[in-house]
């Protein structure tokens, strides 16, 4: 324990040498970096000797504040968010030596660096915290630590609102956490964490506060309003480590808030699961008719959240039922795909930082052609794609077919109302088939076919600072994809310290085929290796100096080829009543029409179609109000004091 | 044992898959009125392939070979994964049939990527279908394969395609004659048919599969064509053990019963290719949402 608190001290205070850098020069970037990797490799030992029992795994210490305990524990839980966030913030660190320095970005830097290893160290102590009190502290770092990685390019506009909107989300969700941790106060009869299955039933305001105070900082449609305006606006590395670790606190909170109860009523269940489906569905749809790269992610981040609760509501499901296999599955696939997610979205944010650094923009419509001029980021960014399709040989089929497996188990027992929970599956598999449609988008768009734009013709491949982060995360992508049953044994430990139903059931079996998922993954790479080898050799005397065959059109230009907005047309028309998408121009009249520009744009359809035109008409009934009440004559304000004088006076007299 | 097995399914894939092909050619042939190209023209046309040489765009990458690897590997992989007929699939496990549909998942994505490769607006087309329908035939799929988990009790193909089959269509016949509809509908849409697809039509507007490999050429469309074929094969298997639920026990006569079953297949396709014209493209989702809709009724039949 101690070894995670020294990493935890040196990881908050790696961007204060920054501050006392100089202005000129490197303004302490390598420091920084160094003493955050240095963090990290302390913790990343302290937390896998306290999982193998080589070093102690809680801590407790008094803390002058009234109900407070400096309370650390790690169990199988905190471990899986952990390591992910550990990997990728010293990933993320690293890149941001290439990505964002000193020389291009003269303003902001030393600040990004100081609340990068801020917003690492709070979320290191959250995920070990044993008390409400020291839960919410570091909470409430990290929520502020996210607003100044948001607002990091505080000139720009868009950065400025992002911050706003995510500032507004992020305390009404400690509000909610407020009376939550009040209200289990109560329950529990301290702010310590009660052990795990000791609170008896009756939490259904425990249970719907915590639902919407975590759900809006997972991003859980449809509170994920802050989400796709806060990733877009971050820099990419940040992005990476909001979108990788920090909405997953959100999930955290809910299965640590899961794990104290011991009966979970059936509609908890469902409720997760349906907030599940849609966010798995709509927040794909969104990211499909996205055409900023960035933005495009962070809706995969609300479709990823929504494969981690559908995974959760089968758990959930499972103990209400008690259904041990469903328990283990369940929440073994949610937990795996919050690791999963937290690597290869951070390497998609990462390699598209690449893209943004090398092009200039985060339009996928002004780029193409990438792959010849960065062939390892469109490598990297290929792998996360594969991955975050969910198809093998990479990690998110393991987490997804562990979901799919317990939506298929709870066909086979249980009362019938468990078994509609099998409606799990035909959810996923449109949310994957969704997915795959929206990174065949993404990488033909941007890194095949021929350059759009002039900054992605003169686009150069990043420098080893961010390569070698990428290829870290894609290591960890593939390991877990090509080993899986490397992680059983910890994925076992995380069910069992969230339910002892899970160890009713004999731990091996239903994650055995793990290694049958393995080979298959490690036959498919041979097999393409093996194949692809072979053609790339046959192939390699081919003529390639032909032009790609025009219809006979005599003058091809780049500008003819399939843009983003038009390969998302057909599957964003299907959806178009959840959607609606705007279209400006685009029509073209007469025998010999004129040039004509057509615009898509599609808004949120939480954010922009419902809070902000209600809040608007709020905004202007309450201005209304005021005017009317207050409009600057006294004898109406005298009047005022005396009506008020009257009631008080009625009240005397009553009571 | 094992490697025996494997070695007969990748025989009977190997060689047999073509043949389908050339059998649905010929069907169409004889309701034309014509008597056709021969039997085993297919088998032609991959040798002459084979011997030609490549013609690549200078906009490709490796990309726009991975597409024609991944056609030929991935149905390859899943064939092991599935029972032909009554022959039980070398490799089984508890949830291979995710494996199964993630493996077709993958083909996709690398073909569709492929497409892209090439920077041509026709082909951006046909990737955009392929993938749009995908998401609507996938649904399908899984509520197929939950009637079938729920009517067989297990989580392996071999088990939902096992000898528990026949006594499936006493007690939900209904449910099982639903999704053998839903699969065959499926089997056309994923193998680019009439009336989703037309494989020779040479009209780039109205093609999706035909015109995503457009520019391929020489052994890496020959890889394609052969990758095609193997896929009709892998996909139309359950569908012909769902209607030929028996075995004998002998290899040699449920290899024959299985073949049979799958030139009866080809036939039929070959028939509804002949009897039908090809669907106005904005009528494609339509069909393929009422397939949907179809599966999930076989679901609540078989869940009551």
């Amino acid at each position: 324990m101690s070894w995670l608190l020294a990493g935890i001290g040196l990881i908050m205070t790696a961007g204060l040498s920054g501050l006392l850098a100089g202005r000129q020069g490197g303004g302490g970037e390598k420091p920084a970096c160094a003493l955050l990797l240095a963090g990290t490799l302390l913790a990343g030992g302290g937390i896998a000797g306290a999982l193998a029992g080589k070093l102690e795994a809680s801590l407790r210490l008094p803390w002058p504040v009234p109900g407070g305990e400096l309370a650390l524990g790690i169990d199988g839980i905190s471990a899986l968010f952990l390591f992910p966030l550990l990997l990728i913030a010293a990933a993320g660190s690293l890149f941001g030596l290439g990505y964002w320095t000193r020389r291009h970005h003269p303003r902001g830097g030393r600040r990004l660096r100081l609340f990068y290893g801020l917003i690492t160290a709070a979320m290191l102590l959250l995920l070990v915290a044993r008390n409400g009190l020291l839960f919410l502290v570091a909470w409430e770092i990290m929520a502020l630590s996210g607003f100044f990685l948001i607002t990091t390019e505080e000139h720009k506009g868009e950065a400025r609102r992002a911050g706003l909107i995510y500032l507004a989300a992020t305390h009404t969700g400690t509000l909610a956490l407020f009376a939550l941790f009040a209200l289990l106060e109560q329950a529990a009869g301290s702010f310590a964490f009660p052990a795990g299955g000791t609170l008896a039933a009756g939490g259904a305001p425990l249970f719907l506060l915590g639902l919407a105070g975590f759900g809006l900082k997972a991003g859980l449609m449809p509170l994920h309003i802050w989400l796709p305006g806060a990733h877009a606006a971050a820099p990419s590395h940040a992005s990476a480590l909001l979108s990788g670790a920090m909405i997953k606190t959100g999930i955290y909170g809910l299965v640590r808030l899961s794990s104290f109860f011991a009966e979970i009523p059936p509609w908890w269940g469902w409720t997760v699961l349906a907030l599940g489906a849609l966010s798995g569905v709509l927040g794909v749809v969104l990211a499909l008719a996205q055409h900023d790269i960035k933005r495009l992610l962070a809706y995969h981040s609300v479709e990823n959240i929504g494969i981690i609760a559908l995974g959760l509501g089968i758990a959930l499901l499972g103990r209400s039922h008690q259904v041990p296999e469903l328990v283990l599955l369940g929440i073994g696939g949610a937990l795996l795909h919050v690791v999963n997610h937290g690597l290869f979205k951070s390497l998609l944010f990462l390699s598209a930082g690449s893209l943004i650094h090398a092009t200039g923009t985060r339009e996928i419509d002004q780029m193409g052609g990438l792959l010849r001029r960065q062939p390892w980021t469109g490598v990297c960014f290929l792998g996360g794609a594969v991955a975050i399709c969910g198809l093998p040989p990479f990690n998110g089929f393991v987490s997804e077919w562990l979901i799919y497996l317990g939506a298929f188990r709870a066909l086979r027992q249980g009362p019938l109302a468990l078994q509609l929970a099998a409606m799990v599956a035909p959810a996923l598999a449109l949310i994957g088939a969704l997915a795959l449609a929206c990174f065949v988008k993404v990488f033909g768009i941007a890194f095949l076919g021929e350059p759009r734009s002039d900054g992605a013709l003169k686009a150069r491949e990043a420098g080893p600072a961010m390569r070698w982060p990428m290829a870290l995360l894609f290591g960890a992508c593939a390991w877990i994809g090509l080993l899986p049953w490397t992680l059983a044994p910890l994925l076992q430990r995380a069910a069992l310290d969230w339910s002892p139903l899970a160890a009713a059931v004999s731990l091996a079996a239903p994650l055995a085929p793990l290694h049958w998922v393995g080979l298959g993954g490690w036959l498919l790479v041979l097999a393409l290796a093996g194949c692809g080898g072979w053609l790339a050799g046959h192939s390699r005397r081919a003529p390639r100096d032909v032009a790609t065959w025009g219809c006979g059109f005599a003058r091809p230009t780049t500008r003819m080829q399939y843009s983003a907005s038009s390969f998302a047309d057909f599957l964003a028309g299907l959806f178009r009543c959840g959607l609606l998408t705007e279209r400006h121009g685009g029509r073209v009249e007469g025998l010999h029409p004129g040039p004509a520009e057509l615009s898509t744009h599609t808004p949120d359809a939480v954010l922009d179609r419902v809070l902000l035109p209600a809040s608007g008409k709020l905004a202007w009934l309450f201005t209304w109000l005021r005017a009317v009440v207050q409009n600057g004559r006294v004898g109406l304000y005298l009047l005022y004091l005396i009506l008020t004088l009257l009631a008080l006076l009625g009240l005397v007299l009553l009571t | 044992m094992t490697i025996a097995r494997l070695l007969l399914h990748l025989f009977l894939l190997l060689t047999f898959a073509p043949l389908l092909q050339g059998v649905i050619a010929r069907t169409k042939a004889r309701f034309a009125g014509r008597s056709g190209a021969p039997l085993l023209q297919p088998y032609y046309d991959l040798a002459r392939l084979w011997r030609k040489g490549f013609v690549f765009s200078r906009t490709t990458t490796w990309v726009f070979l991975a597409g024609p690897v991944t056609a030929l590997v991935v149905p390859l992989l899943a064939s092991l994964l599935v029972p032909f007929g009554a022959l039980p699939a070398p490799f089984s496990f508890d949830g291979d049939l995710i494996l199964f549909v993630y493996l077709f998942g993958l083909a996709r994505f690398f073909t569709a990527t492929a497409a892209l490769d090439t920077g041509s607006s026709f082909e951006g087309m046909g990737a955009a279908r392929e993938v749009t329908f995908a998401c609507l035939a996938e649904p399908t799929v899984l509520f197929a394969l939950i009637v079938l988990a729920r009517v067989s009790g297990g989580l392996s193909l071999n088990t939902l395609l096992g000898p528990g089959l026949a006594a499936g269509w006493q007690t939900a016949g209904a449910s099982l004659g639903l999704v053998a509809v839903c699969l065959f509908l499926v089997l056309l849409v994923e193998n680019s048919r009439i009336p989703f697809d037309d494989p020779n039509t040479h009209l780039e507007l109205t093609m999706i599969h035909e015109v995503m490999v457009l520019d391929h050429s020489g052994p890496a469309f020959g890889l394609i064509l052969y990758g095609s074929a193997m896929k009709l094969m892998v996909l139309g298997a359950p569908l012909v053990r769902l209607l030929l639920p028996w075995q004998s026990g002998n290899l040699l006569l449920d290899a024959l019963v299985f073949l049979a079953g799958m030139l009866a297949l080809a036939v039929l396709v070959g028939v509804v290719e002949s009897s039908m014209a090809r669907l106005r493209l904005v009528r494609i989702p339509q069909v393929l949402v009422g397939t949907t809709l179809l599966s999930m009724f076989a679901l609540v039949l078989v869940l009551r």
